[in-house]
């Protein structure tokens, strides 16, 4: 892969430029264009976030103290509720693969496009109506849905609030998620450029080609299980219902049949940013590149066989428990493996800390701590006594938010300059990172302990015990909220007045850095080739 | 298994420690490892690279097989203290636990009940536990213990306190409003005094309305002393005009005893002002006899 001349910023602005014809919106809305339709998710998604951010801070601000503080029962359970659909259906989710996958996977494999550009439009007007369905929930029929995001029957059969809609939602946001899957796995598939052989892929593309399988296969299975909720609710067709013969427990079987696979396709995007990242800021090859790519594989594999895991409270049978304990022990280790070829990746190198690697190297201690919090949640026995307790809360953020949240930040900060040809303040940038790091681990740390001393979640409530690691929990999430809310206010003045970025500001040897910043309007003038693999920086002094 | 020697705290701690215990080297290594290559490879310290591995097949298997072998005796142990869990020991003593929306209800072989579950210290019990609305999950932290009630099946749990005491009980599994508030304690007493206990009636002293309340978990949401929570008082509820809403129309009533009948039997009929519609229905659940006593309770509790 040849190292890009000394490329300059385009001041055409690329493809963030407007043709001029016609209302600037619809250049927009209407495109089929990769990198336009990934700005799109960019600002919607980023939306979302920020409305489930201040969700998690309400909640964390109720539970300072016990008893009533801010808002009644009834609106703590719509807002936890909502904190969890937002994140997890609007944010998580879609958030790297639908954003910087659409934007540079395609650049990464020196394709002009996605397989199906219109598919991918569709994708995202899913998307939208989704979330506007989930929006209309909160202000349309019986109030705002209060049973959680996981849905459980018979209380979300039988609750007076806006359930239907919110798995209409759901349902369709799933589609979403669906045909960017197919899309990508053609992509992949299909789209390379000459040269861009298997082994010479960026594992960002192997994490995101991953990805889209578990899309694929698993999201119908959500959309079947809430239609069945909806079909529950106005027919009473009895599936779940024990009084007709249902079974409540099979409703988990079919919600976790989705929704543990769907952690990792929440988590392999990340994992895949920091394999990008990592390298290009220790300046030399990624270590173990098969190992890597690999494990990814394993895990979207092993992962879709252990979703009884959230179940063994549940009175399933014993030889159930036994398998999907084992299953979960199993789909630990591509996990570690990943985390030891990272940390092998430094050795020997000649790292920088700039803001998109600090953000990499929080995403790999505080996924190992969420990871290793996982393995008290995989062993049978331990699992009984943290189950449904703040424990389970803690280690689903150390992962979800430490792992995939910071993987999303480290890619904001990796491919800022890329996406609007802009610098940021990296002081400032670090700056917040310091604050999200200590914020974060004040707060989920403080869960953690609540959960084994036994504090159940989803409580409005507490006991006067729990109290003061509550308040600290509570006073960690405004050390994150000021973390955030400097990251985003210095992303946003480098959007408007940020200097100009150069082509390869980080020097990586990814395709999308041989092309001008902000990317131009058309990817490639002519067909590129590829000829080493994408860590070569041709740097190492042999010693 | 002897119960004296074991109990499920002991059974699940050990699996927790030994977990934890290598899980918190390996954080440590891993944290270590970073930090350490982080300064010492620094571009200040390093300005070139000085490696130019692609990785290392002994390695990564050493990686591979290494955390292979760990995971793996997690499991056994992990496995084996639940296998604890679940082997009931033979003579337990047997209560069962009855959940609803929010209250617990703890039924005894006499057919006493209680609201508290009353237990004999140093003697396993068994605990079956069912669900007459819809899921919820009885924890008792001391104990380690946790297992889900669910509609249409009975589940169990046993444990045994080794000390007397009262212990935390909870209900995990989320149930709607007043989940947090379904929360109970374990009351272990010598065995003397639970055979006495157990032959009791239930304490005379109190008005019979007020163990129909306590019964059926009335103070989960509403108060005797004039305190707003998810339901209105009790206090001062009788003789008061009050409005309430009835299939969208807003009509005012007088609190009577067929008023207060229909909104216990049929809650979801008439909704007072003000407060969200999320009683359950009774309807079946309470008896007469139950109903009157409470009715005299309110009556009197101006």
């Amino acid at each position: 892969m040849s190292q890009p001349a000394s490329a300059s910023t385009d001041s055409s602005r690329g493809y963030l430029a407007s043709s001029g014809k016609g209302p600037a919106l619809f250049e927009w809305i209407f495109s089929t264009d990769h990198k336009r339709i990934g700005l799109l998710y960019l600002w919607c998604i980023t939306t979302f976030f920020l409305m489930g951010v201040v969700l998690g801070l309400l909640i964390r601000l109720e539970l300072i103290a016990p008893g009533p503080t801010i808002m009644n029962a009834q609106t703590y359970n719509a807002v936890f509720t909502l904190h969890g659909v937002i994140m997890i259906f609007l944010f998580i989710v879609p958030g790297i693969p639908a954003i910087f996958g659409n934007l540079f996977m395609p650049i990464q494999i020196g394709a002009n496009d996605v397989a199906f550009p219109r598919l991918n439009l569709l994708s995202w007007w899913c998307y939208i109506i989704g979330a506007l369905t989930a929006v209309t929930a909160l202000f349309s029929g019986g109030g705002p849905p209060d049973t959680g995001w996981t849905f459980y029957v018979p209380f979300s059969t039988m609750t007076q609030s806006n359930v239907s809609m919110a798995t209409v939602a759901v349902f369709i946001l799933g589609f979403s998620s669906i045909l960017t899957g197919i899309n990508f796995v053609v992509t992949v598939h299909r789209l390379r450029t000459k040269g861009m052989t298997w082994r010479r892929l960026p594992l960002f593309v192997w994490a995101l080609y991953a990805t889209a399988w578990i899309q694929v296969l698993a999201t119908p299975i959500l959309g079947i299980t809430v239609l069945l909720v909806f079909l529950e609710r106005f027919v009473g067709v009895g599936l779940f219902d024990a009084a007709k013969g249902g079974d409540p427990v099979m409703y988990q079987h079919l919600f976790w049949i989705y929704s543990h696979p769907a952690v990792y396709i929440m988590i392999l995007p990340g994992m895949g940013v920091i394999s990008e990242v990592l390298p290009v800021f220790a300046r030399k090859r990624v270590f173990g590149y098969w190992a890597i790519a690999m494990s990814g594989l394993a895990i979207a594999g092993a992962g879709s066989l252990v979703w009884g895991h959230h179940m063994f409270a549940s009175g399933m049978s014993d030889m159930a428990v036994l398998v999907f304990s084992f299953l979960t022990f199993i789909v630990a280790i591509p996990s570690a493996i990943k985390v030891f070829n990272w940390v092998a990746t430094l050795y020997k190198g000649s790292i920088t800390l700039a803001p998109p690697m600090l953000f990499s190297l929080a995403f790999i201690i505080l996924f190992s701590i969420g990871g290793l919090q996982g393995l008290l949640l995989g062993a049978a026995a331990t699992d009984i006594h943290v189950h449904d307790t703040y424990f389970v809360v803690s280690h689903f953020h150390f992962v979800m938010f430490g792992g995939t949240g910071f993987g999303f930040f480290a890619a904001l900060h990796y491919w800022f300059p890329k996406m609007f040809g802009r610098m940021y303040n990296a002081t400032a940038a670090t700056t917040a990172w310091v604050f999200m790091v200590s914020g974060f681990l004040v707060l989920y740390l403080s869960m953690a302990v609540v959960g084994l001393q036994g504090m159940p979640r989803r409580y409005y409530d507490y006991l006067p015990e729990f109290t003061n690691l509550n308040v600290s929990a509570t006073v960690g999430s405004w050390i994150l909220g000021a973390g955030l809310a400097l990251m985003f206010a210095n992303l946003l003045v480098g959007l408007f007045r940020g200097g100009p970025a150069p082509a390869n500001p980080w020097k990586a040897a990814t395709l999308e850095w041989t092309l001008s910043s902000p990317l131009p309007a058309e990817n490639f003038e002519e067909e590129v080739e590829v000829t080493e693999g994408p860590y070569e920086f041709h740097e190492v002094k042999p010693s | 298994m002897n119960p004296q020697l074991i109990n499920t705290t002991e059974t699940v701690d050990f699996a927790f420690w030994y977990i934890t215990i290598i899980c918190l080297v390996m954080l440590g290594a891993i944290t270590v490892a970073m930090i350490y290559f982080c300064i010492r490879y620094h571009r200040s310290r390093a300005p070139r690279p000085t490696s130019d591995a692609h990785g290392s097949l002994f390695l990564e298997l050493t990686w591979t097989l290494t955390p292979t072998l760990i995971v793996m005796s997690m499991f056994w142990y992990g496995w084996s203290g639940y296998m604890g869990l679940r082997n009931v020991p033979e003579g337990a003593y047997e209560i069962t636990a009855k959940a609803r929306m929010w209250g617990w209800t703890f039924v005894y072989p006499s057919g006493k009940t209680a609201s508290k579950m009353v237990v004999p210290v140093g003697k396993p019990v068994k605990v079956t536990i069912v669900a007459e609305d819809v899921l919820h999950g009885l924890f008792i932290p001391a104990f380690r213990v946790k297992k889900d009630a669910i509609p249409g099946r009975e589940t169990q749990l046993w444990f045994s306190a080794r000390e007397a005491g009262s212990y935390d009980l909870f209900c995990t599994e989320y149930c709607g409003l007043g989940h947090s508030s379904m929360i109970s304690t374990v009351e272990a007493i010598p065995e003397e005094e639970f055979a006495t206990w157990l032959t009791q009636k239930v304490e005379k002293a109190s008005l019979p309305g007020q163990e129909v309340i306590e019964k059926y978990g009335c103070l989960g949401c509403h108060s005797v002393d004039g305190t707003k929570r998810t339901g209105p008082t009790f206090k001062g509820l009788w003789g008061r005009e009050q409005a309430v809403k009835r299939g969208g129309q807003e009509l005012n009533l007088m609190v009577d005893s067929d008023y207060l009948r229909r909104s216990i039997l049929r809650s979801n009929a008439e909704i007072v002002k003000g407060y969200p519609a999320v009683m359950p229905v009774f309807e079946g659940r309470i008896t007469e006899d139950e109903l009157n006593h409470l009715m005299t309770y309110l009556e009197k509790l101006r």
